[in-house]
């Protein structure tokens, strides 16, 4: 049963020099006959009787109006019935939400903001592409608790240009200061397409060594924990009982549904992904058929190699019974090669029942992750 | 239909045998294939561009690397209708040797010049050889259609600078399919048809061969005197081996089968013969019955002067490596190898070839054809060292090089190196030639505007990086070609690399003393830029026997992880370890260290060596 979903609204009203996402600038697009598109598709999911976990994401969901935002979150509540003690977290942008969104917001059922931030640094926002200030932040912040809200979780990017070890270590200070109950930091990826990569590629992105982003992710993490937030996984920290739903769904290896234009889904055993463009999105829909551009059912072997590199990005890392129950195979002799050498580069370890990641291991993932990948021969 | 001998002798008043020579990029595969066209040898459906080079790799690079020969009839103004072969022949100075062979088939030779261009060293090169056959040669002046061709300019300097006669030369476009005919017709009336006497025991030269998994060796024939067909017994001059003849035929460019071959004629003969050894190019076929008293002028055998270590980074592919250079070598007799170990590397094989182009094409096939990725190592010459004892050993492998204390000296190849330049590159070409240790011999003007500039250097010296530095300092208007020379003594020296501590055999090559140290420099922090970092510093050392020279560090490695906000594109994620974890297969480990295939020709990407 999939019982999670991600909705993607792939218009902003900026685009941000590191973004790669689907998205658009929001002026003359055709945002009503999108939301359109989107109740349909949601609508030929299958009927079930309550969803743990609803992300709403970008682009800028706040980017849509008032009316807008009300009729989408209707649209939701009507095609994806929540359960209980679902997770229903909209993405926010600082400065986009206004004391009236956020009525509308809560009274839909939202449960959880998670703010994009980014930095606590004016310049550094600037140069990133982000229209909003630190001022901004600390108001968005003060509105969404004073509407309700008390799941808030803010995504700060580390390893920005120009960024020193300091920088990143104040923007954390402030964002802790917040006292939220979760934090995601990222470290600044470029990715083709952006701003940033065309910047890099011309020479005129002056990005932090690979030390100094090493000494910030040192730094976050030790500033996290000593605000009593757990780590989780390689980039997420929360207070316990606060770790997102949403995000775990994806590192447990388990089914969502991904709405919306570019989105992606694992449903009953398939990975999918959307037509990204609009128009090729809303076509299929609008003649009552899936709007999917690629599906791939993973072998056996696939899903096991993305059982380890997913969940290996979690603290807790992977359980060998939980891993023998669902593939019934024995995680420690189908992976052996892979165990033994990333536990004699002190990379991993594997105690009475968990294979994770140590310390070291967490600044050099890939270096593990891709060691689990079998290869074709299997 | 077998031919009655005065039929035989009247056809082959109609043969004309030629090849086209010419420098790279000068035309010569485009005025093949107008040629080709214009003799009907092929549909427009078959046409393909650049038809006589069949190699995939042929066609990519724009050169000629295996010989064709191809049979074509020309209804000449005259109204007789006449049989040509065409002999395709390699441009490049790695294959000369291949050049020589083809002219020694024919009675005449096209020199396709470009009309902006002139004459450059490669051009100058093939005619000297097509002298040495005493061809008749054909000039061309090619491309008259562009806009900076300067036809009569051009002329001129085939006059003054081969000292031929131009007056007649074609003025020709063979892309715009200008001059084709009158070429033709200059075939028919200035190409001498063969002489020789259709009764006269066989003769026919081997000028190629290749090996054809159904008909076993099939070797490229010319006949000079005397007739062959199926069924005859036939003799191998050198070897003594004797044979069935199962085919002949000529290429049209398709093998097509014939009843005959007699003189004149150019194209194979099948004979079941297995081991390519026994079909030696040069050597001469004749009759078992009725032998010829003497063998053909043969070629000189040429041998390899550039010498590379092959590896397979999956060292369990050590076998399909032999195979492969097993299946090239049928194809290529310049090829040599033997197996050879490396502490670094562990199994491959130590490969001879005729130069740096040779040696990145075979390379380049075995990756291709045979799918296995290869480590190569730096070029070397081979070098020739007398010991305090006055043993004398030749080395083509550095690594191999003996303890300095025990070296009475060392002498290694040097070459005439001849560079064609415009005026205003000389001073950049001398200033290269002498970096690379060259010795000035002569400097003469072709014209106002260009220059041959001549320069005696060590092979060495070419075999790195000469050739890009040339075309990089001359932007591109430079040519150049060379012969060796022989050898010369020179103050040589092992520069040994460690990495981590360790010495990579691999990595050991031999450099000049006075320039040991700053090659030792650069070297250390080529290396830094192309070995990636790996979980520790890898310091990285320049050493001549103990002593270290030049050191630098390769940092570790400290932050590789997916810490992005990918949201559910899990097939993302995928694709971005798999692509690590493909680079990482491309790279080898040696010791505790894994280096990328481009580390091991770091020694010829060293940019500002000269400095």
């Amino acid at each position: 049963m999939t019982n999670a979903a991600y909705i993607h609204i792939p218009f902003c009203h900026h685009i941000c020099h590191y973004c790669d996402f689907n998205k658009v600038f929001m002026k003359n697009q055709p945002v009503e006959k999108y939301l359109h598109s989107l109740d349909k598709e949601m609508g030929m999911a299958e009927n079930i009787s309550g969803y743990k976990s609803i992300f709403v994401g970008g682009g800028t969901p706040t980017s849509l109006d008032e009316k807008q935002l009300h009729d989408f979150v209707e649209s939701i509540a009507r095609n994806l019935p929540p359960a209980a003690e679902v997770e229903y977290t909209f993405e926010a942008n600082p400065g986009d939400l206004t004391p009236e969104k956020m009525r509308i917001l809560k009274e839909g059922g939202v449960n959880r903001l998670s703010i994009g931030v980014q930095s606590f640094n004016n310049d550094h926002l600037k140069r990133i592409g982000r229209t909003h200030t630190k001022e901004d932040v600390l108001q968005t912040v003060r509105n969404a608790e004073k509407a309700g809200f008390d799941n808030l979780s803010i995504d700060l990017i580390y390893g920005l240009p120009e960024q020193t070890v300091d920088d990143a270590v104040e923007t954390t200070r402030q964002a802790l200061a917040l006292r939220l109950p979760h934090y995601s930091a990222y470290s600044l990826i470029i990715e083709p397409k952006t701003v940033f990569y065309n910047l890099m590629t011309k020479g005129k992105l002056p990005l932090p060594k690979e030390e100094a982003e090493a000494e910030m992710y040192e730094a976050v993490m030790q500033q996290m924990a000593e605000a009593g937030l757990e780590q989780y996984e390689i980039s997420n920290f929360a207070k316990p009982g606060f770790e997102s739903i949403h995000n775990l769904t994806y590192w447990n290896n388990e089914e969502y549904y991904g709405f919306g234009a570019g989105a992606h889904g694992y449903v009953k055993g398939i990975r999918y992904a959307n037509y990204g463009p609009l128009k090729k999105y809303m076509e299929p829909i609008e003649k009552g058929h899936w709007p999917r551009m690629t599906s791939q059912k993973p072998t056996k072997k696939e899903q096991m190699e993305e059982e380890m590199f997913l969940g290996l990005r979690k603290m807790s890392g992977v359980s060998i019974t939980d891993f023998q129950e669902k593939y019934n195979e024995d995680p420690l002799s189908l992976f052996q090669g892979a165990l033994k050498q990333m536990t004699d580069r002190n990379l991993l370890e594997v105690n009475d029942d968990s294979i994770r990641l140590t310390h070291e291991g967490k600044f050099l993932g890939n270096e593990v992750f891709q060691s689990f990948l079998i290869g074709p021969e299997l | 239909m077998i031919m009655n001998g005065n039929e035989r002798i009247e056809r082959q008043t109609r043969i004309r045998n030629f090849s086209i020579i010419a420098h790279i990029d000068h035309g010569k595969s485009t005025l093949a294939d107008r040629i080709l066209e214009k003799t009907q040898a092929l549909s427009a459906r078959e046409m393909k561009s650049q038809l006589l080079d069949s190699m995939d790799l042929e066609r990519e690079r724009g050169i000629t690397i295996k010989l064709n020969a191809v049979q074509l009839t020309y209804t000449a103004k005259d109204g007789n209708e006449y049989i040509f072969h065409l002999i395709d022949t390699p441009g490049h100075v790695d294959f000369t040797y291949e050049v020589s062979r083809s002219l020694a088939a024919c009675e005449g030779a096209i020199l396709v010049v470009d009309a902006a261009q002139g004459i450059e060293a490669q051009t100058l090169a093939n005619v000297y050889l097509a002298l040495d056959n005493d061809l008749e040669i054909l000039p061309v002046i090619n491309k008259i259609d562009l806009p900076a061709a300067e036809p009569e300019r051009v002329r001129q300097e085939v006059e003054d600078v081969i000292g031929l006669d131009a007056s007649e030369a074609v003025l020709a476009s063979a892309k715009a399919g200008i001059g084709i005919e009158e070429i033709l017709e200059q075939v028919v009336e200035k190409v001498p048809a063969p002489t020789g006497d259709p009764d006269a025991p066989l003769k026919a030269l081997i000028f190629d061969s290749l090996y054809d998994p159904y008909r076993g060796v099939i070797a490229y024939i010319r006949v000079v005197d005397g007739t062959v067909k199926v069924g005859d017994k036939i003799k191998m001059m050198a070897t003594g081996k004797e044979f069935d003849v199962t085919e002949v035929g000529v290429f049209t460019p398709k093998t097509t089968p014939r009843n005959e071959l007699t003189v004149g004629d150019v194209g194979y003969l099948a004979a079941a013969i297995k081991n390519v050894g026994d079909t030696q190019v040069g050597d001469t076929i004749t009759s078992s019955k009725n032998s010829a008293p003497e063998a053909l002028a043969g070629y000189r055998k040429l041998n390899p002067m550039v010498y590379c270590g092959l590896y397979p980074i999956d060292s369990s592919k050590y076998n399909d490596l032999r195979e492969a250079l097993e299946k090239l070598e049928l194809n290529d007799s310049a090829l040599q190898y033997e197996p050879e170990t490396s502490q670094a590397l562990g199994f491959g094989f130590r490969c001879g070839f005729l130069g740096l182009l040779h040696m990145e094409i075979i390379q380049e096939r075995i990756e291709r054809e045979f799918k296995i990725d290869l480590i190569t190592t730096a070029p070397s010459v081979i070098y020739q060292v007398t010991m305090t004892d006055g043993e004398e050993l030749r080395i083509d492998n550095p690594s191999d090089m003996p303890d300095p204390q025990k070296i009475a000296h060392v002498e290694e190849p040097y070459v005439k190196a001849s560079i064609i330049v415009p005026n205003d590159y000389v001073g950049a070409v001398m200033e290269l030639a002498q970096g690379k240790r060259g010795i000035f011999i002569d400097m003469q003007y072709l014209d106002t505007n260009r220059v041959s500039v001549i320069y005696e250097m060590p092979l060495s010296e070419i075999v790195y990086d000469f050739f890009d530095q040339l075309k990089s300092s001359t932007k591109g208007y430079a040519s150049f070609d060379y012969e060796l020379i022989g050898y010369k003594q020179s103050k040589l020296v092992k520069m040994d690399i460690l990495l981590n501590g360790e010495q990579v055999d691999a990595l050991s090559f031999i450099v000049h003393r006075d320039f040991a140290y700053d090659r030792g420099k650069v070297i250390v922090e080529k290396l830094k830029e192309l070995i990636p970092r790996q979980q520790f510093e890898v310091p990285i050392q320049a050493a001549i026997g103990n002593k270290i020279v030049a050191r630098s560090t390769i940092k570790a490695m400290r932050k590789n992880v997916l810490a992005k906000c990918y949201g559910g594109d899990i097939s993302r994620k995928r694709k971005l370890l798999e692509k690590q974890k493909e680079g990482k297969k491309r790279m080898k480990q040696v010791g505790s260290v894994e280096v990328p295939q481009e580390a091991f020709m770091a020694v010829l990407k060293m940019d500002d060596q000269s400095k």
